[in-house]
C-alpha cells in the first residue's frame, strides 16, 4: 500500500462511458425506456398540429374568398382531438420518467452511503465531510434534475427540430434551407456560450462557498469576536464576501441576458427572410399562402431549442460531473475489506492478540510503526505509553482493523485480522476513541446504539456497573437529556462518559480506549477506573494512556517510541530501568507535583 | 409552515415584494419598463407578421406581384418588433438579477450585522444551524420571487395589450382570448396551489436526508468501530425512500398540469381558427387578423406562466422573510457607558454577588471573589460547576442579571465599546480560528509587527510549528483552522492573547490538548512573563493550580471555599477530593500492594 485510495471521479471515463457506467447501475431506469421515449415523441408530434392546422385552413378552408365551415370544423376538431391525445401521452410520460428516475436514484443514494461507511478510515479522511455528504445528495440531486428536464428537453427539442424540419421539407425545401442557414451559426455558438456560463457559474459556486464561509464565522466565533472586540473587522470580512458573491450572480445573470434573446433577434431575421423569399416562391407557384404562414408557425419550434439549450448544456455537464462523483465512490474499493461470509467467525470469551513484525506508514509518508511483534495474552490489561507520536494510536487502529498494516501480520486468537468476518470481529473488539462522538438524540439513544437491543434496564445497570449512576442523577432530564448535535450539549468530559457506557453495553470481549477519559474531572475519571476495573474483569483490555496511574494498574506496560516497541514489562520492572519509560515516568510525576 | 398560496400568504407575500420595490425602486422601474417593452413588442411581432400577412404574403398569392413599399415594411417591422423584443427581454433579466441578489445581499449584510451586535445571550439560546440558514437559504428565498417579478408585471402588459388589439381586430375573436387566458391563468393557480405543499415536503425531506448523511459521516469512526453500517444504512435508506416518493408526488402533479398547459393555449389557437373561418367567410375580419390572433395565442402561451412562478414561490419568501425579519428584530444588545480605564499594570478585578442562569435553574449564584493586581487566581470545579459561565462574565461576553464585575473598581457596563478587550483577553475552552493567515489570526486587527507576534508565538510554544508551516506567519489556516490540531490551535489562541499584553489574562482550560511537558513550558513562560497581567485560570491539573495565588473552588454554581491551595486542601473537603484523586487512588494501591506483600510473607 504505496498510495492513499482516495475516492476518484471517475475522471478517466468519457461523459458517454459515464453515463452508461450509471445506467448500468440502475436497473430501474432502463426498464420500460423505449415505451417511455415512444411516449415522449408522441407528444412532441403534437407542436406540429397547430401550423398544419393553420396551413389547411388557408389553403383548404378557403377556395377563393368564400370559406368551406363544414372541412374547417371537422379539420379543428380532428386536431383538437389530436392535441388532447398527445397531451395524455406528455402526462404518461412525465410520470413513468419520475418513477424511473426517482427509484434509481434513490437506489444509488442508498448504495453510495452504505459504500462510504465500507471504505476505509483512511480513504474517508482523503475528503471533507461536506463534499462526502454532497456525492450521495447534490450530486444525485444534479443527475435526477437533469434525467427529468434537462435530459428530456434535449430529447423534445431534437424531436421538434426534426418534426418541424420534415415538415417544412415537405412545404418547401427552399425555405428550408433558408432557416437552417439562419439557425445554424446560433447552434455552432451556442456550445460556446455554455462555456463562459459554466465558467461564470462556478465562480459563483466558489464566491457561495467563500460568503457561507464568512457568515458563519459571526456566528460559530461569537464569543471570541467579543472577547477580542473584532466585530468591525469582522463585518468587513462579511460584507466584501457578500459583494463578491453579488458580483459574481449578477455576472452570470447578465451573460444569460444577453444570450437569451440573442435566439429572438435569429427568429426574426428568418421571418423576415421567409416573407422575403416565399412571396417570389409563392408568385412562381412553389408554395401555397398556408404553407408559408405555417412557415411563421413553424419557426416558433425553433425558439424555445434555443433559448433552452445553455441551460440544458449547463445541466447536462452538471449531471455528468455529478454522475463521476457518485460513481467515483461506488468504484473506490474499500482497501480494508470485509471478508464477509467466507470470513472467520470467532466464537465469543476473552481474546489473545498477536503482532507479528508489524510495520506501518500513511501512504507517501514515513513509517510509523516499525517491527512491532508482541502478543497480548487472554484477560491481560494491558497499558500503551509513549509521547504523541510514538505510534500508540496508529497501534489501536491496526489492532481494531480500521486498518491495515503494510507488512506483518495482526492476529487475534490466532486468526489473521484480515480473514475475520466484521460482523464478528466489531461484536468482539470494541474501541472507545478520545473524541466522544455522540448522535443527535437523548442520552439514552446514544448508549444504546452499542447494542440496539437493550431496553433501559440494562442501560440503568451499565450505567450502574461503570460508576456513573450519580452522574446521571445529577442531569436533570436523566437518561432523556437531549445531548444536542455531535453532542455538543454536553461537555467534553459528558460525551467521553456516554461514549464509554455506550461501548460497554456492546458487551465486548476486548475493550480498547484510546485516552478515551482524558477530558473527564480527576474524581470521576479514578472512580471510573475503579469500575472498569472491575467490568473488564475476564475480558481483554487495552488501554492507552495519557497518565500515570493507567500504567500502574496494568499487568503490562507496552512502551513505544519513535514507532518501535522499545519496551514491555510490569510498571515496577519498567520504572527502576534506565530507558524510555523511566524518563516518561518522570516527567509525570514532574508535571503533577510541581 | 405556511407551504399554501392561500390569499392570507399572497398578501403577505405582496407586502414583501413591496419592500423591495421600496429600497431598490430605480432598479425595479427599470426593469418594469424593460418587461413592458418585451410585454409590448411580443403582441407588436405577432400584429407584424398579421400585417405582412394581409398586405405581403396574400396579395402576393392572390394577385401575383407586391408592392416593393410594402415588402421593405413588412421586414423592417418584423425585424424592429424583435430587436426592441430582443432589447426588453436583456434588459428584463439583467435588471431582474441584479434586484434580487441586491436584495439578498442587503439582508445577508444585515442579518450578519445583526449577529454581530446582538449579546451573546442571544446567541446561546438559538442553535447554530438555524443562526447559519437564516442568512444564507432563508435570505434566498425571501428574495426568489424577485426573478420572475418583472417578466409578471410585463404579461400582465402584455395581456392587456393583446386585449386592447384583439377587441380592436375583431370583439368575437376577442372573446375565444377572454375564455382562453383566464383559463390557462386559473389551471396554472391551481396548479401552483397543488404542487407548492408537495414540493416544500420534498425540500424538508431533501434536508433530512442530508442531514442523515452528515452526521452518519461525521460518525463514521463509531460508526465503524461497533459495526452499525447496516443499521445506518437503513436509517438513510427509510428517509431516502420517503424523500423518492414526495419526488414523485410532485412529478404527478408536474405530469399532470405541464401538458395540459401547454395543450390550452393550442386548442385556443384551433377555436381561434374554427371561430376566425365564420367570421372571415362573413366577412368582419381579413386573414391576416386571423394569423395575427392565432399567432398571439402562440406566443402568448408560455409568458403567461410567468404569473404563477411569482405566486409559487411566495410562501417561500414569506416564510423566509419572516426568518429573515425575527433576526433583525431581536431585541436587546451590550449597552456601553463611557468609561475608560486609565491604569497600566496588572487590573484589578472584583467580582461580587453574581449570578447566572440559561433559562433552567441559576448555573452561578452569588459568586463573590476578587483578583488583586499582579495575582494568579484559579477557578477550580467539577464538570458542570459553572466556570467557564464565571469566565464568559469575566470578560463581558454576557451580563449577570444580578450582581456586579468591576475592573479597576469601575462596572465592565460602564466602559464604553472596546475597552474590555483592551484590558482583558480570554483563552476559551473551544478555540475558534479565523480563515486567515497565522499573523491575522494572532494579530486579529491590532496594530503589530511580526516580532511581536514572533515573541507571543514563542511564549505559546508555537514558534516551533509556525516555522515549520510553508508561508510561515503568512500560512492561511484553514476554515476554522482546519489545517491544524487541536494542541495547534489552541497555542495560536494562546498567542493571539499575550500579543495584545492584557492586563488580565483568562485561561478556560485552554492547554487541555497540549502536551502536559508542553503545557509546563508554556506556564512557566508565562508566569515569568505575565507580570504586567493578572491572571484568571480555569483548571484541574496541579501543575497549572501550583501556579495560582489564591484558588476558588465552585460547585453546583456556587463559591465553596476560597484560599490558598494549602488552606483549601485542609479545610475543603470537596476540592480535596477533586484535586487529590489521583494522588489518593495511587496511595491506595500501594496500600494495598503493601497489604498483599505482608499476606504473601505471613
Amino acid at each position: 500500500m504505496s498510495d492513499v485510495r482516495s475516492i476518484g471521479a471517475s475522471a478517466e471515463r468519457s461523459a458517454l462511458a459515464t453515463v452508461r457506467h450509471g445506467l448500468s447501475l440502475t436497473p430501474e431506469f432502463r426498464k420500460g425506456l423505449l415505451v417511455t421515449l415512444a411516449l415522449a415523441v408522441v407528444a412532441t408530434v403534437g407542436k406540429i398540429i397547430v401550423p398544419i392546422a393553420v396551413q389547411q385552413t388557408i389553403d383548404t378552408g378557403f377556395k377563393g374568398s368564400s370559406a368551406d365551415i363544414s372541412y374547417i370544423t371537422r379539420a379543428v376538431l380532428l386536431c383538437a382531438a389530436a392535441v388532447v391525445l398527445t397531451a395524455f401521452a406528455g402526462y404518461l410520460m412525465n410520470v413513468r420518467l419520475y418513477k424511473a428516475t426517482e427509484a434509481s436514484l434513490a437506489t444509488l443514494r442508498v448504495r453510495g452511503f452504505r459504500h462510504v461507511h465500507d471504505l476505509s478510515v483512511l480513504t474517508q479522511n482523503t475528503e471533507r465531510r461536506g463534499a462526502l455528504v454532497s456525492r450521495v445528495t447534490n450530486d444525485i440531486d444534479q443527475i435526477s434534475t437533469f434525467m427529468q428536464w434537462g435530459g428530456l428537453m434535449i430529447i423534445v427539442a431534437f424531436g421538434q427540430l426534426f418534426v418541424a424540419s420534415v415538415l417544412m421539407f415537405v412545404y418547401s425545401w427552399q425555405l428550408t434551407l433558408l432557416v437552417w442557414v439562419c439557425f445554424l451559426p446560433l447552434m455552432v455558438a451556442l456550445p460556446r456560450f455554455q462555456r463562459w456560463l459554466s465558467s461564470a457559474y462556478t465562480t459563483v459556486r466558489e464566491r457561495t462557498g467563500d460568503m457561507l464561509a464568512a457568515v458563519s464565522e459571526s456566528v460559530v466565533g461569537a464569543a471570541v469576536i467579543r472577547a477580542y472586540a473584532s466585530e468591525r473587522r469582522t463585518a468587513d470580512r462579511v460584507d466584501a464576501a457578500v459583494d463578491a458573491n453579488k458580483a459574481a450572480q449578477v455576472k452570470a445573470q447578465t451573460i444569460v441576458g444577453f444570450v437569451f434573446p440573442l435566439t429572438e433577434i435569429v427568429a426574426a431575421v428568418a421571418l423576415a427572410g421567409i416573407v422575403l423569399l416565399g412571396v417570389r416562391l409563392g408568385m412562381s407557384g412553389d408554395i401555397t399562402a398556408g404553407e408559408l404562414v405555417a412557415f411563421l408557425f413553424l419557426i416558433t419550434l425553433f425558439v424555445s431549442p434555443m433559448q433552452t439549450a445553455t441551460e440544458v448544456l449547463n445541466e447536462a455537464q452538471n449531471a455528468v460531473a455529478g454522475w463521476r462523483r457518485v460513481l467515483g465512490v461506488l468504484d473506490t474499493p474499500p482497501d480494508v475489506a470485509d471478508p464477509g461470509a467466507d470470513g472467520v467467525e470467532l466464537p465469543r470469551g476473552p481474546i489473545s492478540v498477536a503482532f507479528e513484525d508489524v510495520h506501518f506508514a500513511y501512504p507517501g509518508g514515513v513509517p510509523v510503526l516499525r517491527e512491532v511483534s508482541l502478543e497480548i495474552p487472554p484477560r491481560s490489561r494491558v497499558a500503551i505509553v509513549g509521547e504523541t507520536g510514538s505510534g500508540k494510536t496508529t497501534f489501536a487502529k491496526l489492532l481494531t482493523r480500521l486498518m491495515d498494516p503494510v507488512s506483518g501480520r495482526v492476529t487475534v486468537d490466532g486468526h489473521d485480522l484480515r480473514a475475520v468476518r466484521f460482523s464478528s470481529l466489531r461484536e468482539r473488539i470494541v474501541m472507545v476513541p478520545q473524541d466522544g462522538f455522540l448522535f443527535d438524540g437523548s442520552l439514552e439513544e446514544n448508549i444504546r446504539y452499542g447494542k440496539p437491543a437493550a431496553d433501559r434496564e440494562e442501560i440503568l445497570l451499565a450505567l450502574t456497573e461503570l460508576g456513573l449512576a450519580d452522574w446521571l442523577d445529577g442531569l436533570p432530564a436523566g437518561l432523556d437529556t437531549p445531548v444536542g448535535q455531535r453532542g455538543e450539549s454536553l461537555s467534553a468530559g459528558e460525551r467521553q462518559l456516554v461514549a464509554l457506557a455506550r461501548a460497554y453495553l456492546a458487551d465486548p470481549d476486548l475493550l480498547l480506549l484510546d485516552e478515551a477519559t482524558s477530558a473527564v474531572d480527576p474524581a470521576t475519571e479514578v472512580r471510573l477506573a475503579r469500575a472498569l476495573e472491575g467490568v473488564t474483569r475476564g475480558r481483554t483490555a487495552v488501554s492507552i494512556a495519557h497518565r500515570l496511574s493507567t500504567a500502574e494498574n496494568a499487568d503490562e506496560v507496552l512502551v513505544f517510541d519513535d514507532g518501535r516497541l522499545v519496551q514491555r514489562g510490569a510498571h515496577e520492572e519498567l520504572v527502576a530501568r534506565p530507558g524510555v519509560y523511566a524518563d516518561l515516568h518522570a516527567s509525570w510525576i514532574s508535571a503533577a507535583r510541581s | 409552515m405556511a407551504s399554501k398560496v392561500t390569499s392570507a400568504v399572497m398578501r403577505k407575500g405582496l407586502r414583501v415584494l413591496g419592500v423591495a420595490v421600496r429600497t431598490e425602486k430605480g432598479v425595479f422601474t427599470a426593469a418594469v419598463l424593460a418587461s413592458a417593452l418585451y410585454g409590448g413588442m411580443t403582441v407588436a411581432s405577432a400584429w407584424a407578421l398579421g400585417w405582412a400577412t394581409e398586405n405581403v404574403v396574400l396579395p402576393a398569392f392572390d394577385r401575383g406581384d407586391v408592392p416593393s413599399g410594402a415588402l421593405w415594411t413588412a421586414v423592417l417591422l418584423i425585424m424592429g418588433a424583435a430587436l426592441l423584443k430582443a432589447i426588453g427581454v436583456a434588459g428584463r433579466r439583467i435588471l431582474a438579477g441584479l434586484l434580487q441578489y441586491r436584495m439578498q445581499a442587503r439582508s445577508r449584510r444585515e442579518v450578519t450585522k445583526q449577529y454581530l451586535r446582538l449579546p451573546l445571550a442571544w446567541h446561546h439560546r438559538h442553535p447554530t444551524g438555524q443562526l447559519l440558514s437564516n442568512a444564507s437559504a432563508d435570505a434566498e428565498a425571501a428574495w426568489a420571487p424577485l426573478a420572475p417579478l418583472p417578466m409578471a408585471v410585463g404579461v400582465i402588459v402584455m395581456l392587456f395589450t393583446a386585449a386592447v388589439a384583439m377587441l380592436i381586430t375583431d370583439p368575437v375573436l376577442a372573446l375565444v382570448g377572454f375564455l382562453i387566458f383566464p383559463a390557462i391563468a386559473v389551471l396554472n393557480l391551481v396548479y401552483q396551489r397543488r404542487l407548492s405543499p408537495l414540493a416544500t415536503r420534498a425540500q424538508q425531506l431533501r434536508a433530512e436526508v442530508s442531514e442523515i448523511a452528515h452526521e452518519s459521516f461525521d460518525g463514521a469512526l463509531v460508526v465503524k468501530t461497533l459495526g452499525r453500517e447496516a443499521l445506518e444504512t437503513e436509517r438513510f435508506r427509510r428517509r431516502a425512500h420517503e424523500l423518492r416518493d414526495a419526488n414523485i408526488a410532485v412529478g404527478r402533479v408536474r405530469g399532470l398540469f405541464d401538458p395540459m398547459l401547454e395543450a390550452l393555449p393550442t386548442l385556443g389557437v384551433l377555436a381561434v381558427l374554427a371561430v376566425g373561418a365564420l367570421r372571415l367567410s362573413g366577412g368582419s375580419i381579413d386573414s391576416g387578423d386571423l394569423v395575427q390572433v392565432a399567432y398571439l395565442f402562440t406566443l402568448l402561451a408560455f409568458p403567461i406562466r410567468a404569473l404563477g412562478w411569482v405566486l409559487a414561490e411566495l410562501p417561500r419568501s414569506v416564510v423566509g422573510w419572516e426568518r429573515v425579519q425575527a433576526v433583525l428584530d431581536a431585541k436587546g444588545s451590550m449597552e456601553y457607558g463611557q468609561a475608560s480605564l486609565s491604569e497600566a499594570g496588572p487590573a484589578e478585578l472584583e467580582v461580587s454577588e453574581v449570578s447566572y442562569s440559561y433559562g433552567t435553574g441559576d448555573v452561578l449564584h452569588d459568586v463573590t471573589f476578587e483578583v488583586r493586581s499582579g495575582r494568579t487566581v484559579a477557578l477550580v470545579g467539577p464538570t458542570g460547576s459553572g466556570k467557564s459561565t464565571l469566565v464568559q462574565l469575566l470578560a463581558r461576553l454576557v451580563d449577570p442579571p444580578s450582581g456586579r464585575v468591576l475592573l479597576d473598581g469601575v462596572d465592565v457596563r460602564e466602559l464604553g465599546y472596546g475597552r474590555v478587550a483592551e484590558a482583558v483577553a480570554l483563552v476559551p475552552q473551544q478555540t475558534f480560528l479565523f480563515d486567515d493567515t497565522v499573523r491575522g489570526n494572532v494579530a486579529l486587527g491590532l496594530p503589530v509587527d511580526d516580532e511581536e507576534v514572533w515573541a507571543a508565538l514563542r511564549l505559546a510554544q508555537a514558534d516551533g510549528f509556525v516555522g515549520r508551516l510553508a508561508d510561515g506567519l503568512g500560512t492561511r489556516v484553514g476554515e476554522r483552522g482546519a489545517t491544524l490540531s487541536g494542541g495547534q490551535r489552541q497555542r495560536l489562541a494562546l498567542a493571539r492573547a499575550v500579543v495584545r499584553r492584557p492586563r488580565l489574562l483568562i485561561l478556560d482550560d485552554a492547554t487541555s490538548s497540549v502536551d502536559p511537558q508542553v503545557e509546563a513550558k508554556i506556564l512557566y513562560g508565562l508566569r515569568d512573563a505575565a507580570e504586567a497581567s493578572s491572571v484568571v485560570v480555569v483548571a484541574y491539573r496541579m501543575a497549572t493550580i501550583a501556579l495560582a495565588d489564591e484558588v476558588v473552588y465552585l460547585d453546583r454554581g456556587r463559591v465553596v471555599d476560597r484560599g490558598s491551595h494549602d488552606e483549601l486542601l485542609g479545610r475543603c473537603l470537596g476540592y480535596r477530593n477533586l484535586v487529590t484523586a489521583y494522588e489518593r487512588e495511587e496511595a491506595e494501591r500501594a496500600a494495598v500492594e503493601a497489604e498483599e506483600e505482608e499476606g504473601v510473607s505471613a
